[in-house]
């Protein structure tokens, strides 16, 4: 007996149903699909979240919690608590160990996004996902005092160009009052994108944070305005940064480092890890994406009980065939094949279907995904997807020994006398 | 036809049998003797235990005492995956209705009894260069031209035709027919039963026709009612208050 014949057998009896296997199998082949779908978007998702800094060894900011510092000097959320003394900056930086430094001088923004003060240096080392430099798609760094480098996010949203002319606004809310009018800022470099919160980012140079304020007391504009000007004939050198990032010479002095950084006197500073904070952030916000990944394997599980239902059903219209088969000398243990081989071909057939949707939806919702800095990209198609793929298939396979299982006690007990 | 020259076909010994879940025997049979290439004819009314009895000579259910006797095996000694074999090997059944598998054509239908038996195969190309060759051949004997239709687009008749042609492909020696004809009506009922027969005769193999219809008993050679056989029978029936003995 050729086992090719059950299988054949099996295959025909499948098509002989097409509507109800059609729609089984397309239940299995969605949820087959949104597993696969969050399970890649999770995967992505904590890739592009931890991957927001890479090779930086140090954040410093004035001391608050760690995740803090990380929220506003990196995710550009919420704001610092206080500001370092830029002479704190110079005296660390200017220590043996540190091989470079990237100031942060965060509290202005233009039309939503944030402005960031640096230096050029943060062209130079700021380094994102795999030791990934930063790159520019137009123009260059800026250098003079009134120029400013954007994200892609910036220029695609505002739909800037370079050479416009940027007007930036005090605080994070963007009202006419707090506009620094006088001192338009024009456009020299437009960054390619990152996936990363550089995309929302307006940088200028700290001289430039530094001459937007030159007229500004306590938050609001003085008296005697400075024009543009006359502030670059002024003295720009910084007074305070938000935060800075450090890169060290070696990694074996990252703990003493830190360790001198939160014990420095002059004023109360914190250094973290970013990795670590980034870890700690993640498991915050990393509950929604198992939730997410419980409600996908119910989803899953709820098709293949679907699959079972279909299948119990089709055995009591089918106890004829198995009698008939029976008596042209098939073996129960066949029966048993018979049944339990249809809902793996289900199963198989199922996941290829899953796997064509879901490769469908990532080639159509990609350019979707990017504008939340997820880069789904097929690559990522790994282990973890095949395990859950087997896993499927184990799965059904297990139910289906199910109506395999009733259909061999049946097909012992009715003998010849059918039930019609 | 003289009936001590030939083989016994089948024997039956204190055959009984009941249902795991009854308290009664159902089959209770002390002796029944089947030549080889006879023809029998077993009248049964419905619920008599014809359906059971024929389960048993068939070897998809195991009796609860006694022997069967076919061809020199007593397949109630053989094991379960051995009767399966020694069934589509040797033994062909027609039922009343719904003979075939609706998703399989007329030829898919009759060559599968081949499929599950390597000797059935063998046999049948040994007539015909291909099974469904074979298939065709007898089909054509039992005058059914539609083959290319849907199985479940064929007029009764035609279907138990096509169970008639998957029953003698391959020439088995035990033809089993479980009230083939009560579904045709009665002019249908005697072309079919005198198709199945002539093919029977030409393959050499042995039938037992069972049914409860004694207006055809006439075409077989022998006759046997089940009720003078099967003792549980008469046992059920004085229980009810109907025959004493």
């Amino acid at each position: 007996m050729n086992p090719l014949l059950l299988l054949r057998l099996t295959f025909k009896s499948i098509l002989n149903r097409k509507f109800t296997s059609g729609l089984t199998l397309f239940s299995i082949g969605i949820s087959v699909c949104l597993l696969l779908g969050v399970e890649t978007i999770r995967k992505e998702a904590k890739h592009s979240f931890t991957n927001t800094v890479s090779s930086t060894d140090l954040l410093v900011g004035a001391r608050s919690g760690s995740v803090q510092l990380l929220l506003y000097s990196v995710f550009r959320i919420g704001n610092a608590t206080n500001n370092i003394g830029w002479d704190s900056y110079e005296k660390i930086s200017s220590h043996p160990s540190v091989a470079w430094s990237i100031p942060i001088s965060l509290g202005d923004s233009h039309r939503g996004f944030r402005v960031m003060g640096t230096s050029s240096e943060y062209f130079e080392h700021f380094r994102f996902a795999n030791e990934r430099a930063l790159s520019f798609k137009q123009g260059r760094p800026f250098s003079a005092v009134y120029d400013a480098v954007v994200g892609a996010d910036v220029a695609e949203e505002l739909g800037y160009k370079l050479g416009d002319k940027l007007t930036l606004a005090h605080g994070v809310y963007d009202t006419d009052f707090a506009r620094h009018n006088d001192k338009p800022f024009v456009l020299l470099g437009i960054l390619e994108r990152t996936g990363t919160p550089v995309d929302r980012t307006i940088h200028v140079s700290l001289q430039g944070i530094e001459a937007l304020h030159t007229d500004w007391q306590s938050g609001t504009r003085s008296r005697d305005q400075v024009s543009a000007e006359q502030t670059l004939e002024m003295d720009l050198e910084p007074k305070q940064i938000t935060a800075f990032m450090l890169g060290l010479n070696s990694k074996m002095e990252i703990f003493k480092i830190q360790r001198a950084i939160n014990n420095y006197k002059k004023e109360p500073l914190l250094a973290v890890l970013p990795g670590v904070a980034l870890g700690e952030l993640w498991q915050l916000i990393g509950v929604a994406e198992k939730a997410l990944l419980v409600i996908a394997v119910f989803v899953l599980l709820n098709s293949l009980v679907g699959l079972l239902t279909a299948i119990l059903t089709s055995l009591n219209e089918r106890r004829r065939e198995i009698a008939i088969l029976r008596s042209l000398g098939c073996r129960p243990s066949q029966i048993f094949i018979l049944l339990a081989s249809e809902s793996l071909l289900f199963a198989v057939l199922g996941c290829v279907l899953g796997v064509l949707l879901f490769i469908f939806s990532v080639v159509l919702s990609q350019p979707l995904l990017q504008q939340y800095g997820l880069y789904i990209s097929l690559a990522s198609f790994g282990t973890e997807q095949v395990a859950f793929i087997v896993a499927v298939i184990a799965a059904s396979f297990l139910m289906g020994s199910i109506p395999g299982y009733r259909a061999y006690k049946q097909s012992l007990s009715d003998g010849m006398s059918i039930k019609i | 036809m003289n009936a001590k020259t030939k083989q016994t076909l089948l024997r039956v010994n204190h055959l009984g049998f009941r249902w795991p879940t009854s308290q009664g025997d159902v089959i209770d049979i002390p002796e029944l003797t089947i030549l080889s290439g006879e023809r029998v004819f077993i009248k049964g009314e419905s619920g008599s235990g014809k359906t059971t009895l024929l389960s048993l000579l068939g070897g998809i259910n195991l009796p609860s005492k006694g022997c069967i006797d076919i061809m020199g095996t007593d397949i109630t000694q053989l094991k379960q995956s051995h009767r399966d074999r020694f069934r589509a090997d040797h033994i062909g059944f027609i039922f009343q209705l719904f003979n075939l598998i609706p998703y399989l054509s007329v030829i898919e239908n009759v060559t599968l009894a081949c499929k599950f038996s390597a000797l059935r195969s063998e046999r049948a190309l040994i007539k015909s260069a291909s099974l469904e060759a074979e298939a065709r051949r007898l089909l054509s004997h039992l005058q059914l031209t539609d083959l290319d239709k849907q199985v479940s687009d064929l007029s009764v008749g035609q279907q138990q035709r096509v169970a008639a042609a998957r029953a003698l492909i391959g020439a088995p020696e035990l033809i089993i027919a479980d009230e083939p004809t009560s579904a045709l009506d009665a002019d249908s009922r005697e072309h079919f039963l005198q198709l199945l027969l002539r093919e029977c005769a030409q393959s050499g193999s042995t039938v037992l026709f069972v049914s409860h219809d004694s207006s055809l008993e006439g075409i077989f050679d022998r006759s046997i009612c089940l009720r003078d056989i099967n003792r549980a029978n008469l046992r059920d029936k004085a229980q009810q208050g109907g025959l004493t003995k």
